[in-house]
Protein backbone atom coordinates (compact mmCIF):
# COMPACT_ATOMS: atom_id res chain seq x y z
CA UNK A 1 0.00 0.00 0.00
CA UNK A 2 2.50 2.05 1.15
CA UNK A 3 4.47 1.65 -1.86
CA UNK A 4 1.89 2.31 -4.19
CA UNK A 5 1.30 5.51 -2.85
CA UNK A 6 5.36 6.50 -3.20
CA UNK A 7 5.34 5.11 -6.76
CA UNK A 8 2.07 7.55 -7.55
CA UNK A 9 3.72 10.32 -6.22
CA UNK A 10 7.23 9.40 -7.22
CA UNK A 11 5.63 9.35 -10.77
CA UNK A 12 3.48 12.83 -10.21
CA UNK A 13 7.03 13.87 -9.28
CA UNK A 14 8.54 13.10 -12.85
CA UNK A 15 5.53 13.78 -14.86
CA UNK A 16 5.16 17.15 -13.17
CA UNK A 17 8.96 18.12 -13.94
CA UNK A 18 8.64 16.74 -17.34
CA UNK A 19 6.20 18.87 -18.14
CA UNK A 20 7.81 22.19 -16.41
CA UNK A 21 9.84 21.92 -20.03
CA UNK A 22 6.54 21.34 -21.85
CA UNK A 23 3.93 23.70 -21.29
CA UNK A 24 3.61 26.87 -23.37
CA UNK A 25 3.27 29.37 -20.61
CA UNK A 26 5.94 29.86 -17.87
CA UNK A 27 3.70 31.20 -15.44
CA UNK A 28 2.22 27.44 -15.51
CA UNK A 29 5.57 25.52 -16.26
CA UNK A 30 6.16 27.15 -12.33
CA UNK A 31 3.36 26.07 -11.27
CA UNK A 32 3.95 22.86 -12.42
CA UNK A 33 7.36 22.52 -10.91
CA UNK A 34 5.87 23.50 -7.59
CA UNK A 35 3.28 19.89 -7.56
CA UNK A 36 6.77 18.49 -8.47
CA UNK A 37 8.22 19.65 -5.03
CA UNK A 38 4.85 19.27 -3.44
CA UNK A 39 4.69 15.54 -4.39
CA UNK A 40 8.29 15.46 -2.97
CA UNK A 41 7.30 17.35 0.25
CA UNK A 42 3.94 14.56 0.06
CA UNK A 43 6.76 11.93 -0.23
CA UNK A 44 9.00 13.07 2.79
CA UNK A 45 5.55 12.84 4.96
CA UNK A 46 4.83 9.56 4.11
CA UNK A 47 8.31 8.43 4.40
CA UNK A 48 8.25 9.62 8.20
CA UNK A 49 9.82 12.70 7.68
CA UNK A 50 7.04 15.31 8.51
CA UNK A 51 9.21 18.04 9.14
CA UNK A 52 11.33 18.06 6.36
CA UNK A 53 7.67 17.33 3.59
CA UNK A 54 6.02 20.64 5.16
CA UNK A 55 8.84 22.81 5.04
CA UNK A 56 9.78 21.68 1.81
CA UNK A 57 5.96 22.60 0.94
CA UNK A 58 5.94 25.37 2.01
CA UNK A 59 9.00 26.59 1.06
CA UNK A 60 8.27 25.78 -2.63
CA UNK A 61 4.75 27.01 -2.61
CA UNK A 62 6.02 30.77 -1.76
CA UNK A 63 9.47 30.01 -4.08
CA UNK A 64 7.21 28.98 -7.35
CA UNK A 65 5.06 31.94 -6.86
CA UNK A 66 7.91 34.83 -6.49
CA UNK A 67 9.32 32.56 -9.72
CA UNK A 68 5.88 33.21 -10.89
CA UNK A 69 6.57 37.32 -10.85
CA UNK A 70 9.75 36.93 -12.15
CA UNK A 71 8.66 34.84 -15.13
CA UNK A 72 5.60 37.60 -15.94
CA UNK A 73 8.36 40.45 -15.44
CA UNK A 74 10.94 38.94 -17.69
CA UNK A 75 9.30 36.62 -20.35
CA UNK A 76 8.50 37.28 -24.27
CA UNK A 77 5.61 34.79 -23.47
CA UNK A 78 3.87 34.49 -19.45
CA UNK A 79 0.80 33.76 -20.61
CA UNK A 80 0.72 31.12 -23.09
CA UNK A 81 -0.86 32.70 -26.01
CA UNK A 82 1.07 31.66 -29.08
CA UNK A 83 3.33 27.66 -28.44
CA UNK A 84 6.61 28.35 -26.92
CA UNK A 85 9.68 26.79 -28.05
CA UNK A 86 13.13 28.10 -26.41
CA UNK A 87 15.64 25.42 -26.54
CA UNK A 88 19.05 25.59 -28.06
CA UNK A 89 21.83 22.02 -28.59
CA UNK A 90 18.45 20.38 -28.13
CA UNK A 91 19.70 17.37 -28.63
CA UNK A 92 23.19 17.17 -27.10
CA UNK A 93 20.90 18.64 -23.72
CA UNK A 94 18.05 15.51 -24.21
CA UNK A 95 21.25 13.15 -24.73
CA UNK A 96 22.71 14.23 -21.80
CA UNK A 97 19.88 14.16 -19.59
CA UNK A 98 18.89 10.48 -20.79
CA UNK A 99 22.28 9.70 -19.56
CA UNK A 100 22.14 10.99 -16.70
CA UNK A 101 18.91 9.06 -16.22
CA UNK A 102 20.35 5.81 -17.17
CA UNK A 103 23.47 5.78 -15.43
CA UNK A 104 21.54 6.81 -12.20
CA UNK A 105 19.16 4.28 -12.82
CA UNK A 106 21.71 1.77 -13.31
CA UNK A 107 23.69 2.50 -10.22
CA UNK A 108 20.08 2.36 -8.15
CA UNK A 109 19.35 -0.81 -10.01
CA UNK A 110 22.82 -2.59 -9.15
CA UNK A 111 23.28 -0.95 -5.77
CA UNK A 112 23.00 -2.95 -2.71
CA UNK A 113 21.56 -0.35 -0.09
CA UNK A 114 21.09 -1.51 3.92
CA UNK A 115 17.72 -1.93 4.49
CA UNK A 116 17.24 -0.17 8.14
CA UNK A 117 13.76 1.66 7.68
CA UNK A 118 12.89 4.14 10.58
CA UNK A 119 12.06 1.83 13.80
CA UNK A 120 8.05 3.03 13.97
CA UNK A 121 7.29 5.32 16.76
CA UNK A 122 10.32 7.24 16.48
CA UNK A 123 9.89 10.91 17.04
CA UNK A 124 11.64 11.97 14.09
CA UNK A 125 10.97 15.81 14.25
CA UNK A 126 12.53 15.69 17.93
CA UNK A 127 14.95 13.59 16.84
CA UNK A 128 16.13 16.52 14.06
CA UNK A 129 15.61 19.34 16.53
CA UNK A 130 18.11 17.94 19.27
CA UNK A 131 20.62 17.41 15.80
CA UNK A 132 20.05 20.95 14.98
CA UNK A 133 21.05 22.30 18.18
CA UNK A 134 23.40 19.92 19.33
CA UNK A 135 25.94 18.07 17.56
CA UNK A 136 25.24 19.80 14.36
CA UNK A 137 25.27 23.32 15.57
CA UNK A 138 27.79 24.57 13.35
CA UNK A 139 26.11 23.37 10.16
CA UNK A 140 22.96 25.08 10.85
CA UNK A 141 24.59 27.99 12.15
CA UNK A 142 26.73 27.99 8.90
CA UNK A 143 23.82 27.63 6.86
CA UNK A 144 22.18 30.65 8.69
CA UNK A 145 25.52 32.69 7.96
CA UNK A 146 25.15 31.83 4.55
CA UNK A 147 21.82 32.52 4.04
CA UNK A 148 22.77 36.05 5.21
CA UNK A 149 25.48 36.29 2.73
CA UNK A 150 23.07 35.74 0.12
CA UNK A 151 21.01 38.44 1.03
CA UNK A 152 23.62 40.82 1.10
CA UNK A 153 24.80 39.57 -2.05
CA UNK A 154 21.27 39.28 -4.24
CA UNK A 155 20.84 42.77 -2.46
CA UNK A 156 24.11 44.55 -3.89
CA UNK A 157 23.93 42.56 -7.09
CA UNK A 158 20.38 43.51 -8.13
CA UNK A 159 21.03 47.38 -7.15
CA UNK A 160 20.49 49.79 -9.84
CA UNK A 161 23.05 52.46 -7.55
CA UNK A 162 26.06 51.55 -6.03
CA UNK A 163 27.22 53.36 -2.80
CA UNK A 164 30.09 55.17 -4.47
CA UNK A 165 27.59 55.90 -8.02
CA UNK A 166 25.92 53.93 -10.79
CA UNK A 167 26.80 50.71 -10.88
CA UNK A 168 28.29 50.29 -13.79
CA UNK A 169 29.93 53.31 -13.72
CA UNK A 170 33.84 51.55 -13.72
CA UNK A 171 32.62 49.16 -16.41
CA UNK A 172 32.49 51.80 -19.00
CA UNK A 173 34.73 52.43 -21.48
CA UNK A 174 36.21 55.71 -22.21
CA UNK A 175 35.21 58.50 -24.71
CA UNK A 176 37.41 58.50 -28.00
CA UNK A 177 38.04 62.01 -27.94
CA UNK A 178 38.50 63.35 -24.26
CA UNK A 179 34.76 64.33 -22.41
CA UNK A 180 33.35 62.05 -25.47
CA UNK A 181 30.39 59.63 -25.06
CA UNK A 182 31.63 56.74 -23.93
CA UNK A 183 32.77 54.27 -27.07
CA UNK A 184 31.53 50.17 -28.03
CA UNK A 185 28.06 49.22 -27.90
CA UNK A 186 25.76 50.98 -25.58
CA UNK A 187 23.17 48.97 -23.50
CA UNK A 188 19.69 49.24 -25.96
CA UNK A 189 16.92 51.64 -23.63
CA UNK A 190 19.74 53.22 -21.81
CA UNK A 191 19.90 50.42 -19.22
CA UNK A 192 21.43 51.60 -16.02
CA UNK A 193 22.31 55.32 -17.17
CA UNK A 194 18.55 56.84 -16.11
CA UNK A 195 19.38 60.01 -14.26
CA UNK A 196 15.93 61.22 -13.52
CA UNK A 197 12.88 58.59 -13.01
CA UNK B 1 11.43 -2.13 -3.37
CA UNK B 2 9.82 0.96 -1.89
CA UNK B 3 13.56 2.61 -1.98
CA UNK B 4 14.41 1.28 -5.55
CA UNK B 5 10.98 3.57 -6.76
CA UNK B 6 12.00 6.45 -4.44
CA UNK B 7 15.85 6.33 -5.77
CA UNK B 8 14.40 5.99 -9.92
CA UNK B 9 12.34 8.92 -9.46
CA UNK B 10 15.11 10.72 -8.44
CA UNK B 11 17.43 9.53 -11.07
CA UNK B 12 14.48 10.70 -13.39
CA UNK B 13 13.94 14.21 -12.01
CA UNK B 14 17.96 14.74 -11.78
CA UNK B 15 18.15 13.53 -15.60
CA UNK B 16 14.94 16.06 -16.76
CA UNK B 17 16.45 18.94 -14.73
CA UNK B 18 20.03 17.91 -16.51
CA UNK B 19 17.81 18.23 -19.71
CA UNK B 20 16.14 21.32 -19.08
CA UNK B 21 19.65 23.12 -17.44
CA UNK B 22 21.36 22.31 -20.89
CA UNK B 23 18.39 22.98 -23.23
CA UNK B 24 16.81 26.25 -21.96
CA UNK B 25 17.53 29.61 -23.76
CA UNK B 26 16.05 31.35 -21.18
CA UNK B 27 17.70 31.99 -17.57
CA UNK B 28 14.68 31.32 -15.39
CA UNK B 29 14.04 28.21 -16.84
CA UNK B 30 17.39 27.42 -17.05
CA UNK B 31 17.25 27.75 -13.18
CA UNK B 32 13.82 26.36 -12.58
CA UNK B 33 16.45 23.02 -14.49
CA UNK B 34 18.77 23.12 -11.72
CA UNK B 35 15.77 23.51 -9.11
CA UNK B 36 14.49 19.98 -10.76
CA UNK B 37 17.96 18.06 -9.84
CA UNK B 38 17.91 19.89 -6.08
CA UNK B 39 14.35 18.26 -6.42
CA UNK B 40 16.15 15.00 -7.36
CA UNK B 41 18.87 15.25 -4.12
CA UNK B 42 16.08 15.72 -2.01
CA UNK B 43 13.96 12.84 -2.86
CA UNK B 44 16.82 10.83 -3.01
CA UNK B 45 18.71 12.20 0.69
CA UNK B 46 14.62 11.53 2.37
CA UNK B 47 14.32 7.83 0.65
CA UNK B 48 17.89 6.51 1.71
CA UNK B 49 17.11 8.01 5.45
CA UNK B 50 14.16 6.92 5.48
CA UNK B 51 14.28 3.25 3.97
CA UNK B 52 18.69 2.90 4.35
CA UNK B 53 20.03 4.16 7.47
CA UNK B 54 17.33 3.73 9.36
CA UNK B 55 16.42 7.24 10.25
CA UNK B 56 20.26 8.85 11.62
CA UNK B 57 19.25 12.50 12.84
CA UNK B 58 21.76 13.33 10.13
CA UNK B 59 20.05 12.43 7.00
CA UNK B 60 17.60 14.85 8.01
CA UNK B 61 20.15 17.51 8.39
CA UNK B 62 21.21 16.69 5.06
CA UNK B 63 17.57 17.36 3.55
CA UNK B 64 17.93 20.83 5.18
CA UNK B 65 21.09 21.50 3.49
CA UNK B 66 19.30 20.97 0.34
CA UNK B 67 17.27 23.30 1.08
CA UNK B 68 19.38 26.02 1.96
CA UNK B 69 21.22 25.41 -1.14
CA UNK B 70 17.96 25.72 -2.59
CA UNK B 71 16.84 29.10 -1.18
CA UNK B 72 20.82 30.47 -2.07
CA UNK B 73 20.58 29.21 -5.56
CA UNK B 74 17.06 31.06 -6.31
CA UNK B 75 17.78 34.22 -4.16
CA UNK B 76 21.44 34.75 -6.28
CA UNK B 77 20.19 33.43 -9.55
CA UNK B 78 17.27 36.27 -9.64
CA UNK B 79 19.78 38.44 -8.03
CA UNK B 80 22.10 37.99 -11.40
CA UNK B 81 19.22 37.74 -13.69
CA UNK B 82 18.49 41.65 -12.89
CA UNK B 83 21.97 42.68 -12.84
CA UNK B 84 22.45 41.05 -16.62
CA UNK B 85 19.23 42.44 -17.65
CA UNK B 86 20.11 46.12 -16.47
CA UNK B 87 22.97 45.70 -17.92
CA UNK B 88 22.96 44.28 -21.44
CA UNK B 89 19.29 44.40 -21.74
CA UNK B 90 18.81 40.65 -21.92
CA UNK B 91 17.32 37.47 -20.85
CA UNK B 92 18.29 34.29 -22.88
CA UNK B 93 22.01 33.02 -22.91
CA UNK B 94 22.50 33.54 -26.57
CA UNK B 95 22.70 37.47 -25.33
CA UNK B 96 25.87 36.97 -23.37
CA UNK B 97 27.88 35.47 -25.58
CA UNK B 98 30.84 37.67 -25.32
CA UNK B 99 31.36 35.67 -22.39
CA UNK B 100 31.78 33.01 -24.28
CA UNK B 101 35.86 31.94 -24.43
Amino acid sequence: MTDLVIAALCLFAVWTGWRVFRVDSMVRASFSLMLSFVAVGAVGVVLSAPYIGIATIFMMAVEMMVMAIFMVMFMMNPAGLNPMVMVHQHRVAAVAGGLAFAGLAAAVLAADPPAARVATGTDTVAALGHELLGPSMLIFETAGVTLLATMVGAVILSSRRGRFGPADDGSRPPGLEPGGPPAGRQPEGGGGHHHHH
Amino acid sequence: MTLTIVLLGAAALIGIGLYGALSQQSFVMLMMGLELMLNGALLAAIGLWSLALGGMPEGQLLAIVVMAVMAVEMAVGFALVVAIYRKRQADMTESIGTLAG
